[in-house]
Formats: C-alpha cells, sequence, structure tokens
C-alpha cells in the first residue's frame, strides 16, 4: 500500500497552524478537519500527529489546555499563540515561493 | 524548566489526551456500523504502536534526553546487580588500569609537563662549560668562568652562581646537632628566579662579600621543623659549622631550588675563602641564568661561548679552561634524567589500561554472547538499534565509571607512596592530583567506556538476528564470530603482555647486573657515615689531624669493630670530583694537555678496613703527617694508563703545589655501580687538607649495632658535630640504584599482573567454548573419540590465540625494547635469555589456564552432555 497521503517534510506544521487559526481545537478534530478540508486527500496519521502538536507546544507556537469535548469528555485543545501567528504567516509565504517554484517546474518542463 | 518536574504529570496527560483520540475513532467506528469489538480493533490497528507514539511524542518535550540516560543508567544497574562477581571483576581490572594511569600521569605532569613556578620561566637557563669533543658537555662551572661570563655577556638579564655546601647546624634547645647539605649562592640568585621570601628578605649585594656580617636564608620545612615556625627567628642568629648566621628571612613553602631538599641558603663569597673565587680550571659550580626578553636560547649560547674561547684561547697554559659553554632551559635540565624513565612507565601502564580494556571487552562479550537470545527477542520485538546499543555503552560505561572512581582513589594511595618512595626526584615537591588530572581521568573513562561497549556491541549484528533466535535452539556451533572476536582481543592481550613481560624482564636483568658488579672492595658487615670536621676549631691542618686520629683510635678500639677507616667518599657513593696532577718523572705534556684522575683522601688504614688490595708497594706511613705526609697510593687504572710501560713505585707526582711519592699500588674501584673503574689517586688524609668525608667501619658482627657507640664517640669529640648518612654498604648501594631497583619493580609489577589479566582471560574464553560445545564433545565421546583425544583438540583451541599474542608481542617487542635502551645496564635490548624466559613462561601460564577447561571437557560424560541439549 503506498502513502500518497505522505506529507511534504515540515508541511504538517503549516496545515496544523492554518487548522487553529480560526479556533482551538483537539487533536482528534485538527486530523478531522485536515481530512476534511482536503477533501480526503491528506490523512493525518496520529504518528505524526501528537509528535508535531508537542513539538509545536515545546516552540511556543501553540498552547494547550484541557477543557470539556462536544463529547462531555476532557480533551486537550490547542490554539494559536501570537509566535504562532507569526509563524504561520512565515510558513505560508515560504510555503507560497515552493509551491509556486515547483508549479513552474512541473508545468513547463 | 517546568517539564523536568511535572514529568508525572504530563506523561498521564498524555496518555489521556491519547487514549481520547482512540475512543474518538472507536467511536466514529461505531457510528459506520462495527461491531463494538471490530470498532476497537480497527481503531487500535490504525492507532499502531500506542507505545511508539508516545514515545516519540515525549521524544519532543524538552529534557526527554535526561530521562532517558536515566533509565538506561537504571536498567544498567539492573543489568549488572545481577551478576555481581562480573560486575566486581571489570570494576577492579579497570580500577587498577586507571589507576595506574592516573598516578602516573600525574607524575608526568607535574613533573615533566606543568611550567616551573617562577615568572617568565622559559627565560631561565641552566648554564655549563663544554668541551670541543662534547666529552664534558656538562661541566660545572669555574667561578673565575663565572666572573667572566656575568660581565662579559649582553644577552643575559642576569647571572647567578650556586654551590653545593655541608653545614654542621649545632645543638639547641634539646636538639641535635644536624648536618645539613646547603647551597651557597650569589645574592643575585633570587631576582634572577624572581621570587619573594615568605619572611624577612633577600641577599643583597652587600650581603654578599667577605667583610658581611654571615648571613643566612632558611627553607619553609627547616624552619617549620627545627624552629617550630616561630616568625620571631627572623634577625636572630644560628650557629652553623660553630659560626653566628643571622637569619634574613624564610623562602616560601613552594621554593624547592635547586631542590626540594635544600634547608639553607647563604652568600658565597662571604664564606669563601679570599682569592678562591677566581679559577678558571675548576668545574665545581652550577651557574643559572635569565635570557633578556627576546632573545633566543642560541643567542645565548653563542654569547657565552664566544667569551669561554677568548678565556681559552688567553690561557692555553692552564689545559682545564674550556673552550666552549652550553646552555638548557631549566626545566630540561631538571628533568632530563628522569623523562625517560616516566616515559616509559607511562607506556607501561597505558598497556596495562588497554589489557584491562580489552580484559573488560572480552567479559561483555561472554555475557553479550549468554543474553544473545535476550537481545535478538528485543531487536525483533523492535526494540531500537540506539536504544540497544546505547545500553550496552551504559553497562560499560558504568564499568568503568566504577572503575575509574576506585582508580582514581588508588591513583591518590599510589601518588602518595610514590613521592614517599622518590623523595630525591626532581620537582617531587610539585606532585599532586589536580583538576587536569581529574578531567584527565574523567577523558579516560569515557575513552574505556566507548572501548569496552563499542568492540563489544558491534559483534552485535543484525543481521544475525535471525540466527541467533536459530541456532539458540540448537546450540551446537553457537556464535562461531563472537568466539573469534574473542580470541583476537585475547591474542592482542597477549600480545601487549609479552611486551611487558620483556620490558620487565631486560629492566630486571639489567638490575641484576647492576647489583652484581664488583664494586672492588667489601660490602658485608660494612658502616658508613658522613663526618665533616668545619668550623674554626678545625682551622689548623693539625687540628684537622688530631681529630681523625684521635676518632680513628677510638673507633678501632670499640670492642666488635675489625677495622676502620676515613676517605673522601667510599666506593658506590659517587664521582666527587677530580683534580689534575703531573708526573715529576715525565717531560712536561704539550700545552693543552692534561692529566687528570679521581680524587680521593684517606687514611693509612682505610684501605684494610674498606677490603681494597694493596696489590704492590704499601700505604701511607701513618707516622708521616701534616707537611711530611709525602706520600700517594694510586689505583691499577692509574698505573695503566698513566705508567703504561713503567714501574710507578718510586715516582712522583706533583699534585696542588706539592710533590708525593707513589708508594702504592691498589685495587681498582667503582665510584658507582654503572661505571667502569676510573683512575684514582689517593692522597694522605693526615696532611690535613681535607676536612670532610665517609667514616668507614668493619665488623665481625651485626655491623648496624656499632653506629650508636660512634656517634657517641663523635660527640664526645665535639657534641656541635653532626653526622648523617648513617649507611651500610648494602644500603648505600641500595639507594644509589633505587632508580633501577624501582623501575624494574613497577614494571615487573605492572607486568605480573597483565599475565593474570591474560590467564584469567583465556580461562574464561576456553571454559565458555567449553560450555558451547558440550554437546559436540559429548557426541565425539559417544561415538568413540578418545579423552586424550579431546583434551588435546580443547588445549590446542585455548593456547591458539595465545601463540599468535606471543608471536605478535615478541615481533612488537623487537622494536619496543630500543625505546629503553638507555635504560639498560650490560644487557642487550634483544636479550635471548630474556625473549626465551618470557615465552616459557607466557606458554606455561597459557597451558594452566587452559589445562582445567581442557581437562574438564575431556572428562565429560557423554550421557549427561547429550542431555544438556
Amino acid at each position: 500500500m503506498g502513502k500518497p497521503n505522505d506529507l511534504v517534510q515540515g508541511t504538517l506544521d503549516l496545515l496544523i497552524l492554518k487548522t487553529l487559526l480560526p479556533q482551538a481545537m483537539h487533536g482528534w478534530a485538527i486530523a478531522k478537519r485536515i481530512q476534511q478540508l482536503s477533501s480526503e486527500v491528506l490523512q493525518v496519521q496520529q504518528g505524526s500527529l501528537y509528535p508535531a502538536l508537542h513539538r509545536l507546544e515545546q516552540q511556543g507556537w501553540v498552547t494547550a489546555e484541557w477543557a470539556e469535548s462536544e463529547t462531555g469528555r476532557q480533551a486537550k485543545f490547542y490554539s494559536l499563540t501570537a509566535a504562532g501567528r507569526g509563524q504561520l504567516e512565515a510558513e505560508t509565504a515560504n510555503w507560497n515561493r515552493l509551491s509556486a517554484a515547483i508549479d513552474l517546474i512541473v508545468t513547463q518542463a | 524548566m517546568r517539564m523536568l518536574f511535572q514529568r508525572r504529570k504530563a506523561t498521564a496527560r498524555l496518555d489521556d489526551e491519547l487514549s481520547f483520540h482512540l475512543e474518538q475513532q472507536v467511536a466514529e467506528n461505531l457510528t459506520a456500523g462495527m461491531s463494538a469489538e471490530e470498532a476497537r480493533f480497527a481503531a487500535l490497528r490504525s492507532f499502531g504502536n500506542p507505545a511508539l507514539l508516545r514515545e516519540e511524542a515525549r521524544a519532543t518535550w524538552s529534557w526527554n534526553w535526561l530521562e532517558e540516560v536515566g533509565r538506561e543508567v537504571r536498567y544498567g544497574f539492573r543489568t549488572l546487580g545481577r551478576t555481581p562477581g562480573f560486575a566486581a571483576l571489570a570494576i577492579l581490572v579497570m580500577a587498577l588500569g586507571v589507576g595506574a594511569n592516573v598516578a602516573l600521569f600525574t607524575v608526568v605532569r607535574s613533573v615533566l609537563l606543568k611550567p616551573l613556578p617562577y615568572p617568565k620561566p622559559e627565560q631561565l637557563m641552566m648554564l655549563y662549560e663544554n668541551s670541543l669533543d662534547k666529552n664534558f658537555s656538562h661541566n660545572p662551572v669555574a667561578p673565575g668562568v663565572y666572573a667572566a661570563w656575568k660581565e662579559q655577556n649582553r644577552r643575559f638579564s642576569s647571572l647567578a652562581l650556586t654551590g653545593e655546601t655541608d653545614f654542621n647546624l649545632a645543638a639547641a634547645g634539646g636538639q641535635l646537632p644536624e648536618k645539613l647539605k646547603g647551597i651557597g649562592c650569589t645574592w643575585n640568585l633570587f631576582p634572577t628566579l624572581s621570587v619573594q621570601p615568605a619572611l624577612g628578605r633577600t641577599f643583597t649585594a652587600a650581603d654578599d662579600q667577605p667583610s658581611a656580617n654571615r648571613t643566612v636564608l632558611l627553607s619553609w620545612s627547616l624552619w617549620k621543623r627545627r624552629f617550630g615556625s616561630d616568625p620571631a627567628i627572623v634577625n636572630q642568629t644560628i650557629q652553623l659549622n660553630s659560626l653566628s648566621y643571622t637569619v634574613i628571612g624564610v623562602m616560601p613553602e613552594w621554593f624547592a631550588f635547586p631542590d626540594a631538599a635544600t634547608p639553607l641558603w647563604t652568600p658565597i663569597y662571604r664564606y669563601k675563602p679570599e682569592g678562591s673565587m677566581t679559577g678558571l680550571g675548576d668545574h665545581e659550580y652550577h651557574v643559572i641564568g635569565r635570557l633578556k626578553p627576546g632573545v633566543s636560547v642560541a643567542q645565548g649560547l653563542s654569547d657565552l661561548s664566544a667569551i669561554s674561547h677568548h678565556l681559552h684561547d688567553a690561557h692555553l697554559d692552564n689545559p682545564f679552561v674550556s673552550p666552549a659553554a652550553n646552555i638548557f632551559p631549566l626545566l630540561e635540565d631538571m628533568v632530563g634524567n628522569i623523562k625517560p624513565q616516566l616515559y616509559v612507565l607511562l607506556a607501561a601502564t597505558s598497556c596495562v589500561l588497554l589489557i584491562a580494556c580489552l580484559n573488560v571487552a572480552n567479559l561483555l562479550v561472554a555475557r553479550g554472547a549468554a543474553r544473545r537470545k535476550e537481545l535478538a527477542i528485543r531487536a525483533a520485538l523492535g526494540g531500537g538499534r540506539l536504544r540497544l546499543l546505547r545500553e550496552r555503552l551504559m553497562e560499560s560505561f558504568l564499568l568503568a565509571a566504577a572503575g575509574g572512581a576506585a582508580g582514581l582513589l588508588l591513583a591518590y594511595g599510589t601518588v602518595r607512596w610514590l613521592v614517599h618512595a622518590r623523595p630525591e626526584m626532581s620537582r617531587v615537591e610539585a606532585i599532586h592530583i589536580d583538576g587536569v588530572v581529574a578531567a584527565f581521568t574523567v577523558g579516560l573513562i569515557l575513552l574505556c567506556a566507548l572501548f569496552a561497549g563499542l568492540v563489544t556491541s558491534l559483534s552485535t549484528k543484525d543481521k544475525q538476528l535471525l540466527t541467533a533466535l536459530q541456532d539458540s535452539a540448537h546450540g551446537a556451533s553457537t556464535g562461531k564470530a563472537r568466539v573469534r572476536l574473542r580470541r583476537a582481543l585475547l591474542a592482542a592481550e597477549v600480545g601487549l603482555t609479552v611486551v611487558l613481560l620483556i620490558a620487565a624482564g631486560l629492566l630486571l636483568k639489567s638490575y641484576a647486573r647492576l647489583r652484581a658488579s664488583d664494586l672492588g672492595c667489601a660490602t658485608d658487615n660494612t658502616l658508613t657515615m658522613r663526618l665533616d670536621p668545619f668550623g674554626p676549631r678545625y682551622r689548623e691542618h693539625a687540628q684537622v689531624v688530631n681529630f681523625y686520629t684521635s676518632l680513628l683510635e677510638r673507633v678501632r678500639a670499640l670492642p666488635g669493630v675489625e677495622a676502620a677507616g676515613f676517605t673522601t667518599a667510599v666506593p658506590g657513593q659517587g664521582y666527587w670530583g677530580d683534580r689534575g696532577f703531573k708526573i715529576v718523572e715525565h717531560p712536561p705534556l704539550p700545552q693543552g694537555q692534561a692529566q687528570f684522575a679521581i680524587l680521593r683522601w684517606a687514611d693509612p688504614g682505610y684501605f684494610q678496613a674498606m677490603g681494597i688490595p694493596i696489590l704492590r708497594g704499601q700505604t701511607f706511613d701513618p707516622n708521616r703527617q701534616l707537611d711530611q705526609a709525602n706520600q700517594t697510593v694510586i689505583n691499577e687504572s692509574f698505573a695503566m694508563q698513566y705508567f703504561p710501560n713503567e714501574d710507578p713505585l718510586g715516582k712522583h707526582l706533583r699534585f696542588d703545589g706539592k710533590v708525593y711519592e707513589i708508594a702504592g699500588i691498589v685495587g681498582d674501584t667503582r665510584y658507582s655501580l654503572a661505571e667502569a673503574p676510573a683512575p684514582v689517586q689517593y692522597y694522605p688524609l693526615y696532611s690535613g687538607s681535607s676536612n670532610n668525608g665517609t667514616l668507614v667501619i668493619r665488623s665481625s658482627r651485626d655491623v648496624e649495632a656499632q653506629a650508636m657507640p660512634v656517634q657517641r664517640i663523635v660527640a664526645a669529640l665535639n657534641h656541635d658535630l653532626a653526622v648523617s648518612d648513617v649507611l651500610t654498604m648494602d644500603q648505600l648501594l641500595g639507594k644509589s640504584t633505587l632508580d633501577q631497583s624501582f623501575n624494574a619493580t613497577l614494571l615487573v609489577g605492572f607486568a605480573v599482573l597483565s599475565l593474570l589479566l591474560a590467564g584469567v582471560g583465556l580461562f574464561g574464553v576456553l571454559s565458555y567454548v567449553v560450555a558451547q560445545r558440550t554437546g559436540e564433545i559429548g557426541i565425539r565421546i559417544a561415538l568413540g573419540a578418545q579423552r586424550e583425544q579431546v583434551l588435546g583438540t580443547v588445549l590446542m583451541d585455548g593456547l591458539r590465540p595465545a601463540l599468535f599474542g606471543l608471536i605478535l608481542g615478541l615481533a612488537g617487542s623487537v622494536a619496543v625494547v630500543r625505546l629503553i635502551r638507555s635504560m639498560l645496564y650490560e644487557t642487550e635490548p634483544l636479550d635471548p635469555a630474556v625473549f626465551v624466559g618470557v615465552a616459557v613462561t607466557l606458554l606455561l601460564v597459557a597451558a594452566a589456564a587452559c589445562v582445567l577447561p581442557a581437562w574438564r571437557a575431556s572428562r565429560l560424560d557423554p550421557m549427561q552432555a547429550l542431555r544438556t541439549e
């Protein structure tokens, strides 16, 4: 089984930050949201998601707090910090530059 | 930081978070129409390995590495604790290796590497006179030459002169008189070294002239020992050689020039007879100089050499004026002698450490073999390769750390012992364990751990994973690669051991040769003591002669004393000095040529007391004293060298402005065990010209018991006269060969230790191999193999690595022994007896180590052996 949903190295951080921009979410919701927004193309595996979330938290780009989830159970909600917003802008710019460059090569060649 | 202290809570939260995710997945699966059980399994499957996920998430936390290290340390302790015998053995082996190395490194660093404790020490130089043929490249400096150098040089900011001189410190305040080997120095010695006294002041130019008050500087240790560290001593007077000296200061505790044993300093021009400090040919003094800033050693040398050359050309009538100078940095001059010895010992301890590491690696490999299946299972279950490697490294690190800690303690003890055992070693006062040594120890421990751990880990290849799981089920011919590795380690160990054994054997043989070399005189039941009748009571020659005659008369009258004599220095006590002479009957020598021989003053009974045979003629006439004492005695070498084809008896020597008739020829003696006999000229003690020397007493009974009665006689003659170096001839020779015996003893110790380690290693490997092959051997015996055959096979199995190692070691030794050539006496570096002896010893030890496992193998009960499958 191939892995069509393998993410370009480093883009997972961008996706998570972007997803968290409108509102705070827990891990499960983040994974679902990315899946949904990408029309089921991108499936974030737990094995990548949680290490990434913890790393972002260590770097201070997201903060987390425990709150009641929609099902009434305690869940860890991640939200963007001011630094995270800055990082999102930087990574978005970077992504745009990169994808435009890749696009140039792929379409013109 | 917070992460460090709230880990338990954070871990619980992480579990909670992950299980929430899992629950959500299960819920989603349920809504998709799966059964409860199906939903859970599907969720778990998609979730993957939860433990791994948890670890990966945790890996992003800060301080996680610390936690992992902590865990590995715990595991390490646990696995080691399960085999305490193994752990203790490995730690002991490591401790010995590390301890010996740290101790030697401490000495090497303190003595050879640490700069001298003076400001700008690189400018300090020891200066010597030099001959053109370099035969006298370290010739002490004549006082007249010093004066010329000091006045005419342009490259040195200052030059100072020092000479050794003995003092009798008078009995005072209930303390006995004491003989002190002090230093006479020009006043500028202390400014040259740039040192300040701890108390009082140092000398000024005004102190350093014949008309000045007598002044003295005390060493810290003499001040502490003899004067109870009383600061009021400054400006008080003490009695030296029955003369009053004013104490002007005390030097700091660290100050040790020229060595740590120096108890006092006094201005040399004050006490030397006027006019005696101008000679150009009496090579008696040491000169230290400080180069001007920016001046190179070569520039300093050429400056002094030019001055010496001029002096030499201006005094062609004096054959003892040197034509050149020589110059050595002070540190090199101080430690040059001991340098090769220390480096050889350091090399030996490095070998011991390497052997210790090999041994621990060997033990770890054996353990690895026993734990092979466990490791294979862990690897198969997904244990990270790095994690497993780290765990093994941690294990060897724990061993090395514990060994290192024990080794450091051992080193501390060893260094203290070393300082105690070798008090005469240069810079011995500078030796102590410091931060750099501690860092060295830590480095050593890490290196050992890495070495032992990596060697072991590299033998665990992942490719063998499946084989490991399989062959542990079968039992036969297991882990060949592993056994091969252990054999290679053993061969290396044996090789190093052979090198150490050969070096030790050579030094031991050389020492035995040295001790066996014939001094040319009696050494049994002979007691010696140094005694200097100095001071105003012995100003006249007649007073000196009177002292000697009454001393010898009373000593000879003691019950039990067979003979007694007095001389400048007895055989084996050192060179002490030579003097030029002329043979009256021979035509004058061409200009620039000279004849000289070792100088000794002796009383008529000395030759008999010392057991030196009188070959022809007779000893001095005891009735010819003072001006009538005009006889001389020469030794055989003297006769052969200076009277090759004639009879020396009745000929005359002109010495020190006086003519002496040759009355006798005595047998050759050695001034040092390691040196061949040299020409000696003996002059009569009863002329009264010599006021220092050694008293010799020979007794039929326990000669040491004579020490007290003799000292009582000396005290009765003059109660301020101190006796020193009370030694039997055997003790004196032991002291003079301390270097050689010390080196040989240490090296033999290291070699025996390595041999033991190698033996234990061999035994371990072979026992292991036999245990592994129990089934195979059982089958062989069951099929009719002879027990002798089995014994032979197994024995050869064990001896093979020993043989390899032996060949390796012998080859290595051929290269290495050249390095210790300078430390050998009358022993060839490639001494066949030593090489053969070592080879035989090693094979015997190897055979002894192999016999038990081999015998056990041959005694195997085949039924029993097959059942162990």
